[in-house]
């Protein structure tokens, strides 16, 4: 469908968009003013910053944050990729049903059942809550993310060059290391990716599974975000946005780079 | 073949498969079991604060015995308390606002996106998806500077001279129904793209060769065949929607009762685990009316483009 903008597309595209961005705008704006207010601008200003890096309880609970999403991304990251492949390449097996159900349901569940079940689970299991709690749950929910993004992409693949290898004497595993893994390596990117963002983002879930200890950056942010908009917060919002936003142009710059590799 | 190299395979297959699906059903399935036996549980002043429904040392006779005399206590604590009835209801309707506002908005500005250049049309959806992955929590915790009364909606408005005290918006139900709708626009702009964009343009072109004024043709053409990606934006939405903690909580107020926050109010505030747990189990049934009426529908379509 191609035929020329008109002038309510043109209108509906940028207030749509500017709907989208000005509130994450406007958040970075006030992370560099001077002036508590947000309706008052004081110049600019990196005080918050420095604010920010001088509260402890805060950088801990970056640090928390980081060690969480690493580990939990890169499991997730294994573990949806192997569902991802049995999912479309298998073709019928026992329980076929029950794991699409289990990939695609945590997608739409709300998180607060989410993390409710995983809480009572962890406590039945009489497991001490703290950061492999939270990394668990966190591998759990974003693995069936990590599953989709390869699934899209297995799905559009040319099978023959997997055929191929086979025929050539080599065995399933040495196909998937040698053939698929490396064609599919953008979509398990994307996906540790998204995975990592979703664990750095998450509060719901960590807020039930987290323990004395590992409280996360969104778990801190949002028990000061509860008092009202704090000029500190709008720093950490900012400096989270900005390493998100750098992530994604390096991400979109090396599927470009691996697009034009495979052209070439 | 040989049966060796089957046999590998075959093993093979089992651990790529079974992997993901034991951490599923160990770490997503089983714990509804929980939920369930704990909204069955009654409430206690102990560490945890419960005491079982059901306990590994009864062995299968005495939970036999129990499964007579179980408690629905909670259940019936729910429809007692008007409290818990309006959350739920509140949460449908506000869901059901949100989902309804969301294609009216969503839908003109994924038709623009779908007919804009084609050169241009994967940096719109590149716009379209990058809010979903800077923090949900930020995007609705900046609506609270825009949103409050000493805020920069209502100093705008007061500057132009529309209002002449600030709008109380914040802390009331149109700050969430605003919230829902911002957060979650990139899931509705998506699947509509999705849909509109795979249309083929000839169709529109053969309804205005046979007479057919552009509004008509839209109407006719182009919306009924963008109605899969319109039930899908609207499923991906509703269902998060319905459970929502974090937009009621920030911009709501105390006044705006949704069951999501009902729920962890429940749990972390009253430390009364086996209401919450009920309030969750129910919460799910909601769900899952919804969850087969589209998968319904899916199979169905697909059948009839088969």
């Amino acid at each position: 469908m191609n035929r020329g903008l008109s002038r309510f597309n043109v209108v509906s595209l940028t207030l749509g968009f500017a709907f989208l961005y000005l509130p994450i705008v406007l958040l970075v704006g006030w992370s560099f003013n001077a002036s508590k207010l947000v309706t008052v601008w004081g110049g600019f200003s990196t005080r918050w910053y420095g604010e920010l890096f001088r509260n402890q309880a805060m950088l801990d609970a970056a640090w928390v944050t980081l060690r969480v999403g690493l580990v939990s991304a890169t499991v997730a990251t294994v573990m949806g990729t192997l569902a991802a492949i049995a999912l479309v390449r298998f073709g019928r097996f026992a329980g076929r049903m029950m794991l699409t159900g289990m990939v695609y349901a945590p997608l739409v569940m709300p998180e607060v059942i989410t993390g409710l079940s995983l809480l009572l689970l962890f406590v039945a299991l009489d497991l001490d809550r703290g950061f492999w709690t939270v990394t668990i749950a966190h591998i759990t929910f974003t693995s069936c993310f990590v599953a989709v993004v390869v699934q899209s992409r297995l799905v559009t693949f040319d099978r023959s060059l997997e055929e191929a290898a086979m025929d050539l004497g080599a065995t399933p595993l040495r196909t998937f290391l040698l053939v698929t893994l490396p064609l599919i390596a953008p979509a398990v990117a994307a996906g540790w990716m998204l995975a990592f963002t979703l664990s750095l983002d998450d509060l719901v879930i960590a807020s039930f599974t987290s323990g004395p200890g590992a409280t996360t950056l969104p778990m801190r942010i949002y028990s000061q975000a509860r008092l009202g908009v704090s000029p500190e917060i709008n720093a950490a919002c900012t400096i989270l946005i900005g390493l998100v936003t750098l992530g994604i142009i390096v991400a979109s710059l090396v599927t470009k780079r691996a697009g034009m590799l495979g052209k070439g | 073949m040989s049966g060796g190299a089957g046999a590998g395979r075959s093993g093979g297959r089992l651990l790529v498969a079974g992997l993901p699906f034991a951490w599923l059903l160990v770490f997503f399935l089983a714990p509804f079991a929980i939920v369930l036996r704990m909204s069955l549980s009654e409430r206690a002043t102990s560490r945890p604060p419960y005491r079982p429904a059901f306990s590994w040392e009864e062995g299968p006779a005495g939970w036999w015995e129990k499964l007579g005399q179980l408690g629905f206590d909670n259940f019936a604590g729910l429809l007692d308390e008007p409290l818990y009835l309006d959350a739920f209801v509140t949460s449908i309707r506000i869901a059901a606002t949100a989902t309804v506002l969301l294609v009216l908005i969503g839908y003109p500005v994924a038709y623009a996106m779908a007919r804009a250049p084609a050169r241009i049309r994967p940096v719109l959806v590149m716009l379209a998806v990058l809010p979903f992955w800077t923090s949900f929590l930020i995007r609705v915790y900046a609506w609270v500077g825009i949103l409050k009364p000493e805020g920069l909606l209502n100093a705008a408005l007061m500057a132009l001279g529309i209002v002449d005290e600030p709008l109380q918006i914040l802390d009331t139900e149109i700050a969430v129904q605003i919230g829902l709708v911002y957060s979650y626009l990139p899931f509705m702009l998506l699947p509509l793209y999705a849909a509109l964009e795979r249309q083929d343009a000839t169709l529109i072109e053969a309804a205005q060769d046979l007479g057919a004024p552009p509004w008509k043709a839209f109407w006719l053409v182009t919306v009924p065949l963008s109605l899969p990606g319109v039930l899908a934006g609207c499923f991906l939405v509703f269902i998060p929607a319905l459970g929502e903690f974090v937009v009621p909580d920030l911009l709501g107020g105390s006044e705006t009762l949704m069951i999501g926050r009902t729920l962890w109010t429940e749990f972390f505030n009253n430390r009364d685990w086996p209401l919450a747990s009920a309030v969750a189990v129910v919460l799910l049934v909601i769900i899952v009316g919804p969850v087969l009426a589209y998968r319904h529908l899916e199979m169905r379509r697909l059948e009839a483009a088969r």
